[in-house]
């Protein structure tokens, strides 16, 4: 079953075109990881796909219905359809974005109160379920100041599962944290790969996509440079763009 | 000099009535001062150039002429304008409850838009509406920053109610003044005056404070 279809994705800021046209099909349980030099588009698509940015040509298809309406040849969006999708996909980010006046399960169980309509006793069930899934349940009551990047991660992680996500979008989850603690993060989200969610996942974890994948891209200029197995993209790169960034990544592992 | 607090213990009542009028006007004016900044606020950062600019025209005008001309010209012009008759009270609340609005939407804005933008990006991101957002993610947070200037703006509508004697509303000003008037001890009226000024204004920094302490809580 087809997630996500995009077809010809061009974003611009201002003059300057970030994506230039992005065709891309996401498969249920699919595990996408995007790699890219900084500049090359990786979070703009992904913002591109929950709409937090509105594409500027292109089709966004999702659960196979296209999103937007064509009139005067633009593509329009209504706040209230883009709003609906917004529901169905969660974003994790790379500043975790955890709301500072909730408590690790406030934050959790603010989608389903709120964005859902659930009584209290049903949205607190499930956000403590979801705070057990990744691991904190015991840190319910802490509020995020009282956390470490690790645990607000995770916490962001169980906000955006409580909504029962068709499509989860990790932007670079792991870099603003201490290198000690990306492993948990990096487990957490390699749990979620393992119940078959959809995801995809931009980061400069090479190690992590090459093992948790099923697909990697590699993005250059706005554009998909290369795509394919993580083995194929990681290992056997056929473009000079991939071998070049992936060298560089690779320069000062033991 | 002798100083003569006598006739004006003599005379409390006239100044309790005074006090009545004065926190009366300021409750009124606090509620639409405030509560019209919101929107005003909201309007002076909208995308939207058809709200935009006449929340921006509304905060320049009002921030820009004295309340005091204001109250004065609501009494004595808007009647000759509209069909009706505007009482004291009337003239005074609109003069400074609209200052107070194009003061506070200020406040709103920059406490609005001292909310990074990751926190609008995690909302949006679950699928709140714009409004949900704002209710629910964005103001309680920004009423935490904006909190000691709200506070200050309550106690500045607080003291701008003396304006409203210019109109001859009942409230404190205007009653020491009919004291003095009659005993001729202003000096002694109107130390009593700015005394029960600053008894009255006393709990309600007091109030500020702990609320600023309280909402403190969990950040």
């Amino acid at each position: 079953m087809t997630v996500l279809r995009l077809a010809g994705l061009v974003k611009r800021f201002g003059a300057n075109p970030v994506l230039r046209g992005i065709d891309l099909t996401v498969e249920r349980g699919e595990r996408i990881a995007i790699l890219g030099a900084s500049g090359s588009g990786k979070s703009t698509l992904l913002r591109c796909i929950n709409f937090m940015e509105l594409p500027d040509e292109g089709r966004v298809e999702f659960g196979g219905q296209v999103v937007g309406s064509e009139r005067d040849g633009r593509r329009r969006y209504a706040e209230r359809e883009l709003t609906q999708i917004r529901r169905q996909v969660g974003m994790v980010f790379q500043h975790f974005n955890l709301f500072p006046h909730m408590t690790a399960l406030g934050n959790v169980m603010e989608g389903p109160l709120t964005v859902l309509g659930q009584d209290r006793v049903q949205a607190e069930a499930r956000g403590r379920a979801e705070l057990a899934r990744v691991g904190l349940a015991d840190k319910a009551d802490a509020y995020p100041a009282h956390l470490s990047g690790g645990q607000k991660q995770r916490v962001a992680i169980a906000r955006a599962l409580a909504m029962d996500p068709a499509l989860l979008l990790f932007d670079e989850p792991t870099s603003a944290l201490d290198p000690a603690l990306v492993g948990e993060v990096l487990g957490t989200i390699r749990a979620l790969a393992e119940d078959g969610r959809t995801m995809l996942l931009v980061t400069h974890e090479l190690g992590f996509a090459y093992h948790v994948a099923s697909r990697v891209l590699f993005l250059a200029d706005g554009l998909i440079h290369e795509q394919g197995t993580p083995a194929e993209v990681l290992k056997e790169p056929r473009q000079a763009a991939t071998r070049a960034f992936i060298a560089s990544h690779k320069q000062f592992s033991l | 000099m002798r100083w003569d607090f006598a006739t004006v213990i003599e005379h409390a009542d006239v100044l309790a009535i005074g006090a009545v009028g004065t926190l009366r006007i300021f409750a009124i004016c606090l509620v639409l001062g405030l509560g019209l900044g919101l929107p005003v606020g909201l309007g002076r950062y909208a995308r939207n150039p058809w709200l935009r600019a006449p929340a921006t025209a509304f905060v320049e005008f009002f921030r820009n002429t004295p309340v005091l001309v204001q109250i004065i010209w609501f009494f004595f012009a808007l009647p000759i304008l509209l069909p009706f008759q505007i009482g004291p009270l009337t003239a005074a609340v609109l003069g400074i409850s609209l200052n107070s609005a194009a003061f506070s939407a200020e406040i709103y804005r920059g406490g609005i838009q001292s909310i990074e933008r990751g926190q609008w990006d995690g909302a949006r991101a679950l699928g709140m509406s714009w409004l949900q957002a704002m209710r629910r993610v964005i103001l309680p947070q920004a009423i935490k920053r904006m909190l000691p200037a709200l506070a200050n703006r309550a106690i500045e509508i607080f003291k701008m109610s003396t304006l409203a004697s210019a109109v001859a509303y009942v409230e404190l000003l205007q009653q020491g003044k009919l004291i003095a008037s009659l005993y001729y001890n202003p000096i002694e009226v109107y130390t009593a005056v700015a005394a029960i000024f600053s008894v009255i204004l006393w709990p309600l920094v007091q109030l500020s404070y702990w609320l600023e302490r309280r909402l403190k809580g969990g950040e």
